[in-house]
């Protein structure tokens, strides 16, 4: 596939200067800009619907146990997963400033707003794994070490029900996170090496609209997770 | 016309085709062109075909007689699995989408590739890698738990290699979403000019249909698996009815892609007959809008029935009525496609080269799976014919009768596109007629079985039973040797077979005006769309010797 194409010379002739990120079986940039958005957006329907999946257990058995899911809430740390969410927003403003340094064609601002949004979402990371430490110091993780005493007899099997969600959803969205901070590395390589600019920067809103998405879970989860029995504390 | 490959590297640059541009195992393995990754789906198909084949002759073997001689109930408990996972996952699914849809899509529409091309090699990649994983899994003692994976079952209680088989299906789900999406944005974004959306050929309507039911149901099953994963590795009981957790549920989303699921095996079937029947009666198919649209509704009507799985599990009553409503309303689309394609027939210049006797026995075998599904879409027949034969026997005909039959056709009618070569008629003709008569030997005594009360997935059975499983036994056989013949002469073809004209069935299509093989990118010049499909009215082929009538 190293050999260039015959069709691809042509196209040049064409009418319109290839653009260096022009790919051979494109006609324009712009063909090639609403193709990769299509199929981000409908990458990410996918997600929802994966994420759909959990949100739908979530729900069901919320149903079925208001008062265990109120009660088992209460052993989440509120102050660590709104700090959570204060920097998650962070991230997604930094993200989106990187792209509008690309769309205004400020090559050089793009680079240190990755950098912020990467670090943002590490710590986001970071505060989480002292979350996990803390559910394991006090035996809130599923399995044989969940500690049972902590919860009214009738209600300690559905807590470790919720903790099991907690895990799950939480666990997932973070692998998200670390996806996205390995998607965003990739685009810190490209940027540097001056790839995108206000013609062409594909990649940083795709990546963008992944943050965001990742983000967007998380705003669901917090309330769902960590405020459903707040008023009643 | 491309010359014969050992000239080829000194031939003008016109004569390459995307067969003879590079030959070594790197040019295959990272190539990014469709039709190459079309053959490598090929390939990596027809080997987890051969694998689900060994276990379904395991089956027909041990079924041979009322004890269990060959197989003891473990055994036959992992050997039914696995050819379920084999043949669902791994063949069915991909099998029409990933080879002769990552083939056709482009050149049927037009492009030079589809959109996302390193995205698509990375489908096959992640395809893989699933198999791999449940190789693994196969050779080190398999699963007992059925491809559905049912729990407590699955997460608590099965032996054998559960996880690695689940993670194995869990990767490919995603080669999966990844092909449906390229073939989503590649119709959306990248078809010729003047193709308009009623233009496409109904191969394109019936693969759009289908990427949106990848795209919107294999997620679900991921997370699904996921969840079964992290209860049986991790006590994390999320279906657990000891912490208060519904193992229906795990049914519900289980169903609710898997349901959706067969529809991903036969929509792009129906797509292969529509062109099969068109090219092979000369002319355009009866009613093409209402069959473009039929497809899209089978795709929107298969996610509001997955409830007819679960009639005896336990779930209401109320639901389950609504469920038999919606399954019901699946028939209109579906009869108004076979009936679009019999009313095609009508009057046309029918000629009976191999693909279209595939495509015929589709016709029929589809309508009696397709009406099987209404009855035992109904409340009181599913109780009593639930887990029977009746429900193997259903949806063989649907799977096999279906989905394999078009795979079949459609590999018989783009074979000379693919290859660049003619396979001997004699021999197809001679195969199709015995996938024909094995497929209905093997499977409609198990209609009888199955409503006489013979229970599925046990290796053993009531003597009375015998003389019916020694008929399905011996049509697997023959049904065996259906599949083999062509495994044998297509792969003959590529090497002795004489060369294919660049259209030699006369058909119209985008496919058939570039060279037989096509160029890497497609087309020497970007076609311009200006008929409908299937106007056999006002295009005349090119060539006026039919199809396989030049061979003599």
């Amino acid at each position: 596939m190293v050999n260039p194409a015959p069709g691809q010379a042509s196209a040049g002739v064409a009418g319109h200067d290839a653009h260096p990120a022009l790919q051979h079986h494109f006609d324009t940039l712009e063909q090639q800009k609403e193709s990769s958005s299509l199929g981000m957006w409908m990458f990410l329907v996918t997600e929802v619907l994966f994420f759909g999946g959990l949100f739908v257990t979530y729900v069901l058995y919320r149903l079925r146990f208001p008062g265990v899911f109120a009660e088992a809430s209460h052993h989440l740390n509120v102050p660590m997963g709104a700090l959570n969410t204060a920097v998650l927003i962070c991230s997604s403003l930094t993200m989106a400033l990187a792209i509008y340094a690309a769309q205004v064609n400020k090559k050089k601002a793009i680079v240190p707003w990755l950098i912020a949004t990467i670090l943002l979402g590490a710590t986001f990371l970071v505060i989480k794994a002292f979350e996990y430490k803390e559910k394991f110091a006090h035996h809130l993780v599923p399995g044989p070490n969940f500690d049972l005493s902590l919860f009214t007899p009738d209600h300690a099997r559905p807590a470790e029900m919720f903790f099991s969600l907690y895990f799950v959803m939480t666990g997932v969205h973070a692998l998200h996170m670390i996806i996205g901070i390995g998607l965003l590395s990739w685009l810190v390589v490209q940027s540097r090496k001056g790839r995108f600019d206000s013609t062409y920067y594909n990649p940083l809103e795709m990546t963008g609209l992944y943050w965001h998405f990742v983000d967007i879970v998380w705003i669901f989860l917090f309330p769902l997770l960590y405020l459903l029995g707040y008023h009643a504390r | 016309m491309s010359h014969a490959v050992s000239t080829d590297i000194h031939a003008p640059s016109s004569g390459t085709n995307y067969l003879n541009n590079g030959y070594g195992l790197r040019s295959w393995l990272l190539t990014r062109d469709h039709k190459r990754i079309a053959i490598l789906y090929l390939i990596s198909v027809s080997v987890f075909f051969f694998i689900g084949g060994i276990m379904a002759m395991l089956i027909r073997l041990e079924l041979l007689t009322p004890e269990g001689d060959l197989l003891q109930a473990d055994t036959y408990n992992r050997v039914f699995s696995m050819h379920g996972i084999s043949m669902v996952f791994f063949f069915l699914i991909p099998a029409i989408p990933a080879v002769l849809g990552n083939f056709l899509v482009p050149l049927m529409i037009g492009a030079k590739d589809l959109a996302f091309p390193r995205i698509n090699l990375l489908s096959w990649y992640l395809y893989i890698t699933g198999g791999a994983f449940t190789l693994w899994a196969m050779i080190h003692g398999g699963v007992d738990t059925g491809w559905t994976f049912y729990t407590p079952l699955s997460t608590q209680y099965a032996q054998g290699q559960v996880m690695m088989a689940a993670l194995g299906v869990f990767i490919a789900g995603f080669s999966s979403i990844l092909t449906g999406l390229n073939f989503v944005v590649t119709i959306h974004r990248m078809r010729a000019p003047g193709m308009t959306w009623f233009r496409m050929p109904l191969f394109i309507w019936s693969h759009y249909a289908t990427s949106l039911i990848m795209l919107l149901g294999t997620p679900v099953i991921a997370v699904t698996i996921l969840m079964v994963a992290a209860e049986r590795a991790l006590h994390l009981g999320l279906f657990d009815p000891r912490l208060g957790g519904d193992p229906v549920l795990f049914q519900h989303l289980f169903w609710f892609y898997s349901h959706p699921a067969v529809y991903i095996m036969v929509l792009p079937a129906m797509g292969v007959v529509s062109e099969l029947i068109a090219a092979f009666s000369r002319k355009p198919v009866f009613g093409y809008k209402i069959v473009a649209v039929a497809s899209i509704a089978i795709a929107v009507l298969g996610f509001l029935v997955w409830g007819h799985h679960m009639f005896v599990s336990g779930q209401s009553i109320y639901a389950s009525t609504v469920f038999s409503l919606l399954s019901m309303l699946v028939a209109i689309p579906s009869a108004v496609k076979v009936f679009n394609w019999t009313a095609t027939l009508y009057e046309g210049s029918v000629s009976w080269d191999t693909p279209m006797l595939y495509a015929l026995g589709f016709i029929g075998l589809f309508t009696i799976g397709g009406l099987t599904g209404v009855m035992i879409a109904t409340l009181g027949i599913d109780v009593h014919l639930h887990d029977t034969y009746f429900i193997v026997a259903h949806f063989h005909y649907v799977m096999v009768g279906g989905t394999i039959m078009a795979y079949l056709g459609g590999l018989h009618y783009w074979w000379p596109k693919i290859t660049g070569r003619k396979y001997k008629p004699f021999w197809a003709k001679v195969s199709a007629m015995l996938v024909f008569v094995g497929f209905n030997l093997t499977f409609f005594p198990q209609f009888l079985l199955g409503y006489m009360g013979m229970p599925r997935r046990y290796w053993s059975y009531a003597p009375e039973f015998q003389v019916l499983n020694v008929l399905s036994t011996a049509g697997a056989s023959i049904l065996a040797l259906g599949y083999l013949l062509p495994a044998i002469y297509l792969t003959w073809s590529m090497r002795y077979g004489e060369k294919a004209e660049d259209n030699p069935w006369g058909a119209v299509g985008l496919e058939w005006q570039t060279s037989s093989p096509p160029p890497t990118f497609n087309f020497h010049e970007t076609p311009i769309v200006t008929h409908d499909a299937y106007d056999y009215q006002h295009q005349r082929p090119t060539i006026a010797a039919k199809g396989e009538a030049s061979l003599g």
